[in-house]
């Protein structure tokens, strides 16, 4: 029966399959798993898949931020109270219990201040990143054992297999080059690997759609969100601000020899690559390329300063390796709408790493993450830190 | 699977009866009881025996009961219709732990210009009198006291606060939700002008309930429109909720000392085999002063939230903190204001008993809960090597 509605796999996900069979029944009795549940089409369709192949489902949705109800004109976000009733029914209608669990309070410690606090410092944080790290395969993961689940399964565009060559878990970019989210993932460590199920990683997302559409799943036409979930809006400076008030303080814009161009309104209103908005009229267009809570001071230059082949990361884990021992080819993913380039990625001491471009790349931000491969295998990934001025 | 239901604080199961009454008023006699024609009457008739049954059940006279959709509009009505008897800027004085009904409608009126004092409570959750004595100004204008908690079950000093108020010439309510029904509640022993309650916790149907107004208390309404109940609460009546209620409260009534005294049996076996099984566990609210089917225990170096989701997993229904919209958990407010960690606040686990439960089934849930808690414990970073 699975087999119907299961996806086929392509051969270099053999290893992915077998992972599945490992954990389909194996001594007769249904292995439980909980599906981590947003109300979209993905995580639906995940639980449904898990559902159909005889695993014993909860499905769990997070709560991390006060219940907004969207009314007519918000998009529906992971926290809307629209978003948990979707789930609500869709666990209904499949036939496994759901609950809402409450993440609000470590949310608010570990993704949301921390997000304040690095815009304030100069960086341009990746919630989704952190949210990953602390609160979905941390928090979740501890209430998923302590649910008595075998498994948690998100709908994450992704494949992770067990390796036998390499002895650990290895993860490859989803099959659809559209879809994959690897880069959201890399922090991954062996043991949560172990203890994770992505179903969703050999499949397109039309097909996702496709299976949604056919077993009648209400979600299959909604828009999806870009927006980081709990600012809907957008609007990341206003955010900010609310949060911290006084923190927006004016200072300096200037350029790269340190000569004041004009006045800026608060360093965290600024991001790296960003030309709009700086009011300033120089008769040629200028970029930030640098930003400096020390000194308060936005550094603004041309498109050339903005080319950065060297940069360092930080918080940085392996996945194809327990640790970097010597330089290593790759390619490198600076940011998620951006695609991978060649470079060498090279251990420094503390378990910094040292990025270096075979080209340079624009705007390589301080905060984002950087995501190492080789071909679709994920070999891991860091924290940018800082970049270096080309020196050649 | 055996499904048990520990949770009777949030809602209890509607009796046979009480349905049966109702689908006369929802079927046979489905009129307006403000049409003077037969089929009004019928309607009518109905919804004042619900009146004496329910004025009978604590002491009161029919006219002083006024119907509302249930205990939260009850609260509301008791707090701002006495606030906007008057023109002026008033002083309220309520406590930390009560009902979100009776707190959120306090920081609304303090919003409108009033001012509000929030009493502390003991560690059991009891309010000290002479706290309210002490708190009471020249334009205090109310004081309102739960008359036991819904979340820890701790009766609280009622009539002695009552006294206080009175001898100062304050209006006193108390809300009387979780109270009514599960233990004797006399409205003249008490010494209350006005009280709260609602029918759904008391075998009855949700969306009804009521306030008591001591005949001579002024009351402004805060709905507008016909003349229903004197012309304090307008809109049609609900009349099948209303006749549905007044079975509720006919049998609690008839019923008060066995289900008492059987909520308590059950209860203190509860508490004792809990105590007995489980180690580094704290009851939480008083010891002895408290409802009759309350059970409120924080349980150390495990969530509350993962307790009760295997609970539920096993077929048990209980309650951690406070229902909330999205059914979240937050930590108590009640609980913390009993100078109660927070981390051990996470840790509680409440169980209301009610007239289906056995003592077959405070086993079966003694067993679910000992071997969840081992569970967890194993798992938990906090719990120490070697417990439970």
């Amino acid at each position: 029966m699975r087999q119907g509605v299961f996806p086929r796999l392509n051969e270099d996900t053999v290893n992915h399959e077998l992972d599945w069979q490992r954990s389909q029944n194996r001594y007769g009795n249904p292995e439980k798993a909980v599906v981590a549940m947003s109300g979209g089409v993905d995580s639906s369709v995940a639980a449904y898949l898990l559902k159909n192949s005889g695993f014993d489902v909860i499905g769990i949705t997070m709560q991390v931020w006060p219940v907004i109800d969207e009314g007519p004109s918000l998009p529906r976000t992971c926290c809307s109270l629209g978003a948990i009733n979707d789930a609500r029914n869709i666990a209904w209608s499949l036939g496994f219990p759901h609950y809402v669990l409450n993440f609000r309070e470590p949310f608010e410690r570990m993704v949301v201040d921390p997000f304040i606090s690095e815009y304030l410092a100069g960086r341009t944080p990746n919630p989704c990143v952190a949210c990953n790290k602390y609160i979905k395969f941390d928090l979740l993961l501890r209430r998923t054992a302590e649910l008595g689940a075998r498994w948690l399964v998100t709908g994450h565009y992704v494949r992770v297999f067990y390796s036998l060559e390499h002895n650990r878990y290895l993860m490859l970019r989803g099959i659809d080059d559209q879809k994959d989210q690897s880069y959201f993932l890399y922090m991954l460590t062996q043991d949560q690997l172990s203890r994770i199920l992505f179903p969703l990683g050999g499949l397109k997302k039309s097909q996702v759609r496709d299976i949604a559409r056919k077993v009648g799943l209400k979600v299959a036409a909604k828009p999806e969100s870009q927006e980081i979930c709990f600012i809907p809006d957008g609007d990341y400076r206003n955010f900010v601000n609310e949060r911290r008030p006084g923190a927006a303080r004016p200072g300096p814009i200037v350029d790269t020899e340190g000569k004041v161009l004009g006045e800026h309104s608060g360093v965290h209103h600024y991001t790296i690559g960003q030309r709009r908005g700086l009011g300033l009229a120089l008769g040629r267009p200028v970029y930030v390329v640098a930003l400096d809570p020390a000194e308060n001071t936005v550094v603004v230059g041309d498109k050339e300063d903005l080319q950065v082949s060297t940069f360092t990361t930080t918080e940085n884990n392996f996945i194809l390796f327990d640790r970097l021992t010597g330089p290593a080819e790759v390619e490198v993913k600076i940011r998620y709408t951006t695609p991978a380039v060649k470079g060498i990625i090279a251990p420094l001491e503390d378990g910094r790493v040292l990025v270096r471009l075979s080209d340079p790349q624009m705007a390589v931000t301080p905060g984002q993450a950087a995501v190492f491969y080789r071909g679709d295998l994920v070999v891991g990934g860091g924290t940018i830190e800082r970049s270096f001025k080309q020196t050649s | 699977m055996r499904r048990i239901y520990l949770d009777h604080a949030a809602t209890t199961p509607v009796r046979s009866e009480v349905a049966e009454v109702m689908t006369r008023y929802l079927t046979a006699n489905w009129g307006n009881p403000s049409s003077p024609h037969s089929t009004g009457q019928e309607a009518r008739k109905g919804m004042d025996d619900a009146r004496k049954y329910i004025a009978n059940l604590i002491n009161a006279s029919p006219e002083e009961i006024i119907f509302t959709s249930g205990g939260t509009e009850a609260d509301n009505f008791a707090l701002k219709g006495v606030t906007y008897t008057r023109d002026k800027k008033q002083h309220f004085i309520t406590t930390k732990i009560e009902h979100h009904a009776v707190l959120h409608c306090a920081e609304a009126l303090e919003k409108e210009g009033h001012a509000v004092t929030y009493l502390d409570v003991d560690s059991d959750g009891l309010v000290d009198p002479d706290d309210v004595r002490r708190a009471i100004r020249k334009d205090t204008a109310l004081v309102s006291v739960m008359l036991a908690n819904n979340e820890v079950g701790t009766v609280e000093p009622v009539a002695e606060i009552a006294r206080i108020c009175r001898e100062h010439g304050v209006l006193f309510h108390t809300d009387a939700v979780q109270a009514v029904g599960q233990i004797p509640v006399d409205v003249k022993k008490l010494g209350v002008d006005l009280l709260s309650m609602s029918a759904h916790k008391l075998y009855g149907p949700k969306g009804i309930g009521a306030l008591y107004v001591r005949k001579g208390v002024k009351i402004a309404p805060i709905l507008y429109g016909g003349a229903q109940e004197r012309g304090r609460r307008p809109g049609t009546e609900n009349v099948p909720g209303i006749a549905g209620f007044g079975k509720a409260a006919e049998l609690a009534a008839a019923e008060l000392n066995e289900h008492r005294e059987k909520l308590t049996r059950l209860r203190e076996k509860l508490i004792e085999e809990i105590f007995r099984r489980i180690e580094d566990v704290k009851l939480n609210g008083h010891r002895r002063r408290r409802l009759p089917g309350n059970v409120n225990v924080s349980i150390k170096y495990v969530e509350g939230e993962s307790i009760l989701l295997n609970l539920d997993l096993k077929g048990i229904a209980a309650s951690s903190g406070s229902a909330c919209m999205s059914g979240t958990l937050e930590p108590s407010h009640v609980l913390l204001a009993m100078g109660i960690p927070r981390e051990v606040a996470h840790g509680s686990l409440r169980m209301t008993l009610g007239t289906s439960n056995t003592e077959d089934d405070i086993d079966y849930v003694v067993d679910v809960l000992e071997e969840t808690v081992k569970k967890l414990r194993a798992m938990s970073p906090l719990a120490s090597p070697g417990r439970c």
